[in-house]
């Protein structure tokens, strides 16, 4: 276990020093090391440390919050097809999102505007699911799938009456852009301290993901642990969400391939899952900003092209 | 060791009338079986004794304290329930599944060591699937998962142990195993309690019997005076053939 996730970090501070050299101007790795060392130019410093650092750190932190976002939804529906934003979460943060754009707010409220969306979607599919009859996880998900297509037909609806030259920055949001994240700090905390609260919890939702009548059999007080994680793996979505627009693939695809070589013990899957979606959503933040540069893609088409047949192969192969 | 209670219990079976309140104590050494026709409340009844279900009247008692007002985690400690139908949405080893019988044992930060791996070795073995612990459980046959949730139980190692239709998908070398391993836990102090099919295994390992009627009517009492044919027709709503070889009672269907 501590090897697999040393060679996850080995790996992830990789790909951290490829997103500060790789750019519009390549930064060698003797400079990128005498940059770091506080040494080097002042153009280096000011690319690496003012630029490349945060976008990179934006991205990792995206990355590991979708990641692990995903992994506690599908432990908690019991689905392996569950991912972040299947209970309608990107949906409201994308109306929240795309209602501050059509207004002509600026970066901040936009996803101030983003995050009140999501928290807004969370709370009503956690009152409407609550409702007068038994909770279970496919009453959930039933209410998630339902309220998150109402959000589709007015994201639809919305693009459709939007003029025609706010369209490509709408668009970039709801396909996922780290370079809407201003700090990258909010979601790096949100990531570290949700680790932290999740990590006593991870041998429980073991007991929990073999069904919850075993669990309560086996010590585990399932409905306020059902919740909690519920409103934190929604809160790390927002989070995500609000820092990147919706990305598609991290939350589903990256939990799963860990499971399909790592097991799942969520001991060892929620810390992969930091280390291997960070890694992944940087990786393809630098794709997307070096493929076709000066132009920039957005990174959700990257995560999809790159995650879809890594994760076809890995499927193909396993036991 | 512990001993579970139950004072005017009345469980909770959708569109039934009021039942039979039970009073029954259930003690350390005891093997119970529980019999009864389809639908009559065995799992129910089950389910209500591990806290897991609300009763409609009277409440359970574990070691004379209400086991509605203890926590989960103090009653997993003492009490443990394996179950008839299990959930596998992901996929997990035998061993795995063995060693979440610690989890009641464990603090948060603590992970299994190496006596919990070792209790559970030597569940495995006692069940006779220690040849598969790594296998994933959805690569075994029916028999050999059932035989691997009496291990998780073992593993667990609670005082009391509630098994719902335990020689489920069992070949007969297994049934007699399994039936003679929980007479031995129970000789070594734990108490056992469990919902049976077969009259002859309740007629030659238990020591208690507790039937079950449909319209929640219910008796219990010592297997010899409770497994008469008549009451067992009854329950039955079947006739029944009883023979005696060397000092024990079988029962076969009249066709």
């Amino acid at each position: 276990m501590t090897r697999t996730l040393l060679s996850l970090s080995i790996v992830a501070l990789a790909a951290m020093m490829l997103a500060l050299a790789m750019g519009s101007v390549t930064v060698p790795l003797p400079d990128l090391w005498q940059v770091i060392q506080g040494d080097g130019s002042a153009l280096h410093r000011t690319l690496v440390w003012e630029l490349r650092l945060p976008r990179a750190v934006a991205a990792f932190a995206t990355g590991g919050l979708l990641a692990v976002a995903g992994a506690l939804m599908q432990v908690l529906l019991r689905n392996p097809l569950a991912d972040p934003y299947i209970l309608g979460l990107s949906g409201g943060a994308a109306v929240g999102a795309l209602l501050a754009m059509l207004a002509g707010m600026g970066t901040l409220l936009i996803s101030g505007s983003a995050f009140a969306g999501a928290m807004l979607a969370t709370l009503l599919v956690f009152g409407l699911a609550h409702g007068t009859g038994s909770w279970t996880p496919s009453r959930l998900l039933l209410t998630g799938v339902v309220v998150a297509s109402g959000w589709g037909a007015v994201i639809t609806l919305m693009l459709a009456i939007t003029p025609s030259h706010k369209l490509p920055g709408m668009l970039y949001w709801l396909m996922g852009d780290v370079s809407y994240a201003r700090t990258p700090w909010p979601a790096l905390s949100v990531l570290v301290v949700s680790i932290a609260l999740i990590m006593p919890l991870a041998r429980n939702l073991n007991v929990l993901a073999r069904g919850p009548m075993q669990a309560a059999a086996l010590g585990v007080s399932v409905r306020p642990l059902e919740w909690s994680v519920y409103l934190l793996a929604s809160l790390l979505t927002a989070t995500a969400v609000t820092t990147a627009g919706s990305i598609g693939f991290v939350g589903l695809i990256v939990p799963h391939m860990l499971r399909l070589v790592l097991g799942n013990d969520q001991r060892v899957i929620l810390p992969a899952s930091v280390l291997a979606g960070g890694t992944l959503l940087v990786l393809a933040d630098t794709l997307a900003r070096t493929v076709i540069a000066p132009e920039q893609l957005p990174v959700g088409v990257i995560t999809a092209l790159l995650g879809v047949p890594m994760f076809l192969y890995l499927l193909h192969r396993s036991r | 060791m512990s001993t579970l209670r139950t004072r005017d219990l009345i469980i909770n079976i959708p569109e039934r009338r009021d039942g039979f309140a039970l009073n029954m104590t259930v003690e350390p050494g005891q093997v119970w079986g529980v019999l009864g026709p389809n639908g009559a409340g065995k799992t129910t009844l089950l389910h209500t004794l591990a806290g897991l279900l609300p009763a409609r009247n009277g409440w359970v008692e574990l070691n004379n304290a209400p086991v509605k007002e203890l926590k989960r985690r103090a009653i997993a400690r003492q009490l443990g329930l394996v179950f008839q139908e299990r959930q596998d949405t992901f996929p997990a080893t035998v061993m795995e599944t063995a060693l979440i019988g610690r989890h009641p044992w464990l603090s948060p930060w603590e992970s299994e060591q190496g006596e919990d791996q070792a209790l559970a070795e030597q569940a495995l073995r006692a069940l006779d699937v220690e040849g598969l612990s790594s296998r994933l459980l959805n690569t075994l046959s029916g028999g050999e998962r059932q035989r691997v949730a009496i291990a998780t139980l073992m593993t667990q190692n609670p005082d009391i142990w509630l098994l719902d239709e335990p020689t489920n998908h069992l070949d007969l070398h297994h049934q007699v195993r399994v039936m003679n391993l929980l007479r031995n836990q129970a000789q070594s102090g734990k108490t056992v309690f469990m919902c049976l099919h077969d009259l002859n295994m309740a007629a030659r390992w238990c020591s208690h019997v507790l039937l079950l009627y449909t319209n929640g009517d219910a008796c219990w009492g010592a297997t010899e005076s409770m497994l008469v044919p008549e009451a067992l027709e009854r329950l039955y709503n079947q006739r029944l053939i009883s023979l005696k070889k060397d000092g024990l009672s079988v029962f076969v269907p009249a066709p």
